[in-house]
Parts: structure tokens; sequence; C-alpha cells
């Protein structure tokens, strides 16, 4: 087995979702005209902005053997009430946005402390934070609120021109969400609080027997979660200039089978913030390539992506099967290996009949 | 041999009770540097109360604990591992899907401007382990690796997370075979000679003789004594431990001789160039009633595999097997159970107990589930099956009510035993039945395992302990490298099966 070989397998799942993404591409790219232009590209981008910012925190909470099923109400509940913040209560919209993300922060980490500190299952908790959050939404307005404050609409218009493209361009969100991107990929793979969570996914006794801060560790995941649904509420409240209670509702299921297909394995420890760049990528284009074709019913999307999602679950498991039977196997062979050459014959005849 | 005056770590008039027992009364324990110092007992002895002392998991009533000379009281194993003890758990505590490097170094990793400096870890990780001897890529997952190696990932850490002065290992070698723990004795023998105090606990007689320059000896929460290992004879120390002369064994060879002439007629179990490619080659086996078949040879010879092939879980590519003059065509477990075989996994923790059910509910699952979950047992009923068996098999507990988790490894091992017995099956398989538990409830499952034979049931026995395969076997079968190599019958001594074993030219 070389090195080379061991490598490609544990990035597998990775490469998988980006050749689905490829392949996909390239058929719209040889189907449709529209396609070939660069900024359809980066469309990609532009329309996901806000899955992709939620869908990254997502993927540190299923890492660290979590789910938060109330991102899609938080992002609802921060649309709505920064709408009425700046057109009810005439706030600064700066103070909006920071008040926003840290209501988010604050959201996410008391969900955390009920989970770690009551041990409660965080499926329950969060699915409360989810009803909690949709509710406060038709609290604070019944009906969709516009904003037309004169800062959320430049930042809507602001188109950021893409060096080496003549006419391709990405929206601020798109950029936001690609700056939560690098950040979060950082996090993941060059801090110890990213590679805590990764060991407390893996095995959380370990983690704790290891003297990790897994209970600070755990909680503050559910927090960065909500902060990055707050980030995504923004995103999208910009990108839409209202808010709404209904607003971005089951994203919480987008989001996880972005990460889903973006490799990331939903029993923790394992996967990329890269692939969950690529699941939402995958879950757009699908989109994209329906919105083309024109014919298909826009609910085809979500067929699309569940097939996706549900492929992708099994080619886990199967790899992860895989894996385990190699190991064992591998141990096997190494064993057989040392025991023809490691121990002299005299010594294991006298360690085993003295 | 150590010199009186290193003294390391010591332990004076320690008490600890629980409630309704006096785990510990009025012990000493003293540990140098340098020195390999063995921790042995019975099940209830009180070692490991002692060694959660020192670990800081529990605090003592009494006592006074001294480490270099200065008071000491551990509040908490992280605690403990600040002042210098480290722990290795026999469960390997590391995350198996963090790579080897993040493994040994995690939580004090080597950063550059806040940042991970993976290169540095690698390099950092590779000094650490080739300290060890051992030579692997840090750069691997933990879990490409053998429990052995991981093992010693775990002694890696162990040292490297504080500057332990003391090292305890928690029975280390009970999921090692013979060279994996010869290499960690070599890994022991090192940092011993660096002035290291290892705490080496095990059930392991032999091992103990290996490795070890003193042992100390608890019973029923009291100190025995501290003697030199090297004049100490076994006999002496076993008798010392269990308190008692050792009569099992002798009725065993009694029973055994007994059952011997049983084998006649059809085989219950035939088994034709049965096999699966990738675990074990094809080989042919006849199980009789009434007799005990003993599978022996290393790790990963295929022991496992071939118990696993003829319960169903794997299913063969190529081979026939009969039970009892029928083909089994269609392989499952569920198969295997109602046509009357049953199968102890090797690890009873993970595969075969429910740890928060009570006795009597692990003991009625399997009977349960034969009959479907429409004709519920009644707990009337339940409760005498659990009591005819908690009588049979002389498990030790107050009730048929008490969680399977608060038991000992021996009476845990008799549940899981009892769970099978309740569904009388004509063919038993066990897959290492005695691991992990203390001598006397070992020769106690031994015997218990030839009278159910002497009752009439088949059963196929596999161990690691290859004097525990000879003393309970009719016939002994070797597997080396997936195949069946040779079958003895039970007048073949140790010598000729480890050469079997071993292979080679000899």
């Amino acid at each position: 087995m070389t090195n080379k070989l061991k490598i490609d397998r544990k990035f597998m799942p990775l490469l998988a979702t980006v050749g689905v993404f490829a392949l996909l591409y390239l058929y719209g790219f040889l189907q449709y005209k529209g396609m070939r232009q660069p900024q359809a590209f980066f469309n990609l981008f532009i329309n996901n902005a806000f899955l992709l910012i939620t869908s990254i925190g997502m993927t540190f909470v299923i890492l660290s053997e979590g789910i938060d099923l109330s991102v899609g109400a938080v992002i609802a509940l921060t649309s709505v009430a920064s709408a009425a913040l700046l057109e009810n209560y005439g706030m600064n919209p700066v103070l909006v946005i920071v008040l926003m993300l840290l209501m988010g922060t604050l959201f996410g980490g008391i969900m955390g402390a009920i989970i770690h500190f009551f041990k409660v299952q965080p499926f329950i908790v969060t699915l409360a934070g989810m009803f909690f959050a949709r509710g406060m939404c038709f609290f604070i307005s019944l009906d969709a609120i516009p904003i037309k404050d004169p800062l959320y609409r430049t930042m809507a218009l602001t188109r950021i021109q893409i060096p080496g493209f003549e006419r391709a361009f990405l929206s601020l969100s798109a950029v936001i969400a690609i700056v939560v991107l690098i950040v979060g990929m950082y996090v993941a793979h060059f801090t110890r609080y990213g590679r805590s969570i990764y060991a407390i996914g893996g095995n959380e006794q370990s983690a704790l027997l290891m003297g990790l801060p897994v209970g600070r560790i755990k909680v503050s995941v559910y927090a960065l979660n909500g902060f990055c649904s707050a980030l995504a509420g923004i995103v999208f409240s910009i990108s839409l200039l209202s808010g709404h209670g209904l607003y971005a509702v089951n994203v919480e299921l987008d989001a996880i089978a972005s990460v889903v297909i973006g490799g990331t394995l939903l029993t923790g420890g394992q996967g990329y913030v890269f692939g969950t760049l690529f699941g939402v990528l995958v879950t757009g284009l699908i989109q994209m390539l329906i919105q083309f074709n024109g014919e298909l019913s826009s609910w085809w999307t979500r067929i699309a992506v569940g097939a996706l999602t549900l492929i992708f679950i099994g080619v886990q498991s199967l790899f992860t099967s895989r894996r385990k039977k190699r190991q064992a196997l591998g141990r096997a062979s190494l064993i057989d290996v040392e025991a023809k050459t490691a121990v002299p014959m005299e010594d294991k005849l006298t360690t085993g009949s003295a | 041999m150590p010199d009186s005056n290193t003294s390391l770590l010591s332990m004076k008039g320690i008490y600890k009770a629980f409630p309704g027992v006096q785990a510990l009364e009025n012990v000493d324990f003293e540990l140098q540097k340098g020195e390999i110092h063995a921790i042995v007992g019975e099940n209830g002895a009180g070692k490991s109360t002692l060694v959660k002392i020192i670990t800081g998991v529990e605090r003592p009533d009494n006592g006074r604990i001294e480490l270099d000379g200065v008071p000491i009281q551990a509040k908490s194993p992280q605690h403990a591992q600040e002042l210098g003890i480290s722990t290795v758990y026999q469960e390997i505590n590391l995350c198996e899907n963090l790579s080897v490097a993040e493994n040994i170094l995690l939580g004090r990793e080597p950063r550059k401007f806040g940042r991970i400096d993976w290169r540095a870890m690698q390099a950092q990780a590779i000094q650490i382990l080739r300290h060890l001897e051992i030579d692997i890529d840090a750069t691997k997952d933990l879990g490409d690796y053998s429990i052995a190696i991981q093992q010693m990932i775990a002694i890696a850490r162990a040292l490297e997370i504080s500057s332990a002065k003391v090292l305890i290992l928690d029975e280390p070698t009970s999921s090692l075979d013979t060279h994996e723990t010869e290499k960690l004795f070599q890994v022991m023998r090192k940092l011993k000679s660096e002035g290291l105090g290892i705490i080496f606990i095990t059930h392991f007689i032999d091992q103990i003789y290996e490795v070890t320059d003193r042992i100390t000896i608890l019973r029923n929460g009291k100190l025995v004594g501290t003697y030199e290992t090297a004049v100490l004879p076994r006999l002496e120390l076993i008798a010392k431990m269990i308190g008692r002369v050792m009569g099992d064994f002798n009725d065993m060879v009694q029973i055994k001789l007994k059952s011997d002439k049983q084998r006649a007629g059809e085989p219950l179990l035939r088994a034709r160039s049965l096999g699966h490619s990738g675990s074990i080659a094809p080989f042919d086996l006849d199980l009789y009633t009434g007799e005990v078949v003993g599978l022996a040879g290393l790790l990963g010879s295929g022991r496992t595999e071939t118990a696993q092939l003829i319960f169903g879980i794997d299913k063969p590519d190529s081979g026939r097997l009969t039970m009892a003059g029928e083909e089994i065509k269609h392989f499952s477990p569920a198969d295997s159970i109602a046509k009357g075989i049953a199968f102890c996994p090797e690890d009873r923790k993970a595969d075969g107990i429910v740890d928060d059910l009570t006795i009597r509910e692990n003991i009625v699952l399997a009977v349960q589930s034969n009959k479907g979950w429409a004709k519920r047992l009644n707990k009337n009923q339940q409760y005498e099956l659990a009591e005819k068996f908690i009588k049979m098999l002389d498990i030790s507990t107050p009730s048929a009510d008490q969680k399977v988790k608060n038991l000992s490894g021996g009476n845990q091992q008799k549940v899981i035993l009892a769970r099978w017995l309740a569904t009388n099956p004509q063919l038993l398989i066990l897959d290492e039945p005695t691991r992990g538990i203390d001598i006397g409830a070992k020769a106690e499952i031994q015997k218990l395992v030839l009278e159910l034979a002497e009752e009439g049931k088949a059963c196929l026995f596999i161990s690691s302990e290859l004097e525990e395969v000879l003393r309970t076997s009719h016939r002994i079968n070797v597997l080396r490298d997936q195949h069946f190599v040779a079958e003895f019958s039970d007048e073949v001594d140790e010598h000729t099966i480890m050469q079997t074993m071993a292979g080679g030219e000899k």
C-alpha cells in the first residue's frame, strides 16, 4: 500500500463530489448556451451565498457529531428582526448587523449549553430552538417587512468585478461567503480549536480524557453556527431587501444535505469544510440546470438533491465499511509479518512455557 | 534491582470505603524509580480502587501519598497527569479519525503565529515515537494501525503530555498477541532504564514474571505483601492471590477424561472446504456433541473469522456447512440461532452485553427474540429463568435485578453465557470467553464449558491463551495465516502447538 493511494482513499468522498460537480457542469456547458458564460459559474456563488455561509457553520456542528435544525428559523428571525429594527425603529444599520450577529451567537450558545450541560440530544434542543425562532418571527411581524435602508440597498447593488474576466462579477454577499469559507477552512485545519472539534466528533470520551475542554468546545460550536446562521440571515435580507417569518423554510435541511454531499460523515470527526463548498455548489448547479431547462418544475431540484444525498450517504457507508475491512486485513497481515520476522523462535518458547 | 532509597511514589495506610464495602484497608504501596511493579489481585481485591486513588479518580478516606517525597492528592486524572502520573488504559482513549501525530500532541501542538505548524508537529511526533523505537508514518490516521501500535501511541502521548514520572499501564496487553506484547515490553524496559516508575496491571501471570521487578499482592482490600518477582514462585503467587489451594484445575482434568469417550456417530457440525476469501482459507471441521474443540492461533490468524463464518455473520464464498445433518444454505445469525448455534463474541463490552439492563433482562434477550416479541415471557417466567442460571453458573450478585455494568468481568461473561444457554443451543461458539477476567473466574468458566460439553453440547473454544485451550479442549485445531494448519488431540504439548502456530522450517 503506497502512501499516495492512502491519501486518495481519505479524500474519496470529497473527490466524488468534485467529480459530480464537474460532470454536471460539463453537461450544462454543452447543453445550454447560457451556461457557457463565466458569470453562470459566479452566479452559483451569488445565489447560494447564504446557504454556503450557514452550511459552513453546519459543517462544524456535524463534525462534532451534532446537528442543528434551527438554522433556517434563525435566518428568518434575523431577516425579520433586522427589518423591524431598521424600518420600524430606524436603528443604525451597522448596529443592527452587530446586534443580529450577537443574537445568533447567543441563541446558538444557549442551545449548545443545554445540549452539553443537560445532556439532551442536539436534535431535540435545536428542534425546540427552531420552533422558538420561527415563532419569534411572527411575534415581531406577521407580514413581510420591506427594507428601505440605504446601506442595505447599496450592499445589495454592489458588484465586485472579477479581475481577468471582462463582464463577470460577484455580489458582496458572495464575497462574504467566500471569506467565511476561507476562515472556516483555516479554523478546521490549522487551529487547536478546529482539531479539537474533529477529536470530539471522533470520540468524545477520548477527547475528554485527552484533556481537551470538551464542554467549552461543544457549546462554542453551536454558538459559531448561530453566528453563521445570523450572518446568513443578514446576507439573505440584503439580497431580498425584506424580512419575513416564512423565509428560509427548510434551509437547515438544505444545509445538512450540502454538508453530507460535501463528504462530511454524519457520525462526526470526518470531513472537510472545502467539501461543503462543493456540496452547496452541486445543489445550486442542479437548481440552475433545471432553470435552464425551463420545462421541469422547480421541485425537481428537491428530488434531485434528495436522491443525491441518499447516494452520497450510501457511498459513505460503503466507504467506511470498506475502510474497516481493510483495516482488519491490514492488521492481520502486519501481525503475520511480525510473527515471521520479529521474534526469534527461542524467545517465544520461553515466554509461553516458562 | 532498584535501590531502596529511590522511592518515587509512596502510599501509606490507605483506607477507602464504598457503601457496604471496605474497598481498601490499611494498604501500603511503594513504587521506586526505574522499576516495573505489578499490582495483582482477584476481582474485588481492591487493585482498581488503589489505581483509581493514584490516578485521582477516587480520593482515599485516610492515608498519605507522596510523590518524590512531597505529599500529593490528585483531584482528577488531569491533575494527576500534571503531577506526573500518567495512565494508559486497556481501552485506548485516542481518536481513530485523527493522525498519529495529532493523537500524540493534541492539546500542545507546536504552533507558529497561532496556527498549527503541521510540519513541526510531524517531526516532533516522529521523534517521540523513535524514542519508543516505533517507526511508523505519523501522518496516517490512528485507525490505520493495529491495537498494539495504538497502545504504544497512547503511551507516547501519556509520556509526552506531561513530564511523567509514574506510568500506569492498566491491562495494556489484554488485546495484544504475543509479539505485540513483546514489543510493548521492550518499550517498558526502555522507559524503566530511563528511571520511570511503571505500575503494570495484568491478569497474565507469564507477563508478570517476564517483565516486572516487584509484585504487590492485594486480597479483599488488604495488602498481602510486596515481593521481589525473582524470588516468588508462581504457585505461591497464585496461592497468595486467591488465598486458597487451587483444586479447580484438577477437577477439570477429570471432567475432561470422562467426556473424552463420547465422540461417535455423525458430527453435529460438518464444514467442508468452507472459506471466505480474505479472512479464512477453505477448511474442514467436524464438531461432535459432547466435545470441546479449541482453535489456537495468533491474533489475526483467522480464529474469529472462522467463528463468524460458522455463525453466519460473514457469508462463505466456498464450501458447505451442515448442522445436524442439514445443509445450511442461507447464512445469517438469525438462522444460525434457529438451528441451535450460539456465539459469544470476543468483545463482550461492544458486542455482547447490554450494560444498562439488569441480569434478568440480559439473560432473557436471546430467548425472547427467539420466541418473537408477540409471545412475551411474563415477569415470573423471566425471574425463574434468571434465577436458574444465576444458580447454575454461580453468578455472584445480590439479585437478578442488578445492572450488568455493576458486575465484575467474570460475572458479565457468565451472564452472556447464560443468555445463550437459555436458548438451549446445541453448539456453543466461545470467542475469548475469559479475556480480562481473573484466574479464579477463568477456571470457573473453563470448567463450565467442559460441563456443558459433558451434558451433550458441542463447543468451539477460541482463546489466545494456549494453556487455556489445552486445558479446556478435547481436540485442538491450529490456525496460521488464515489457514487451518493442523489438528491435535489434547495430549499434545504447548511446545508443539507453538511451533505449529509459528510455522517456519522447524
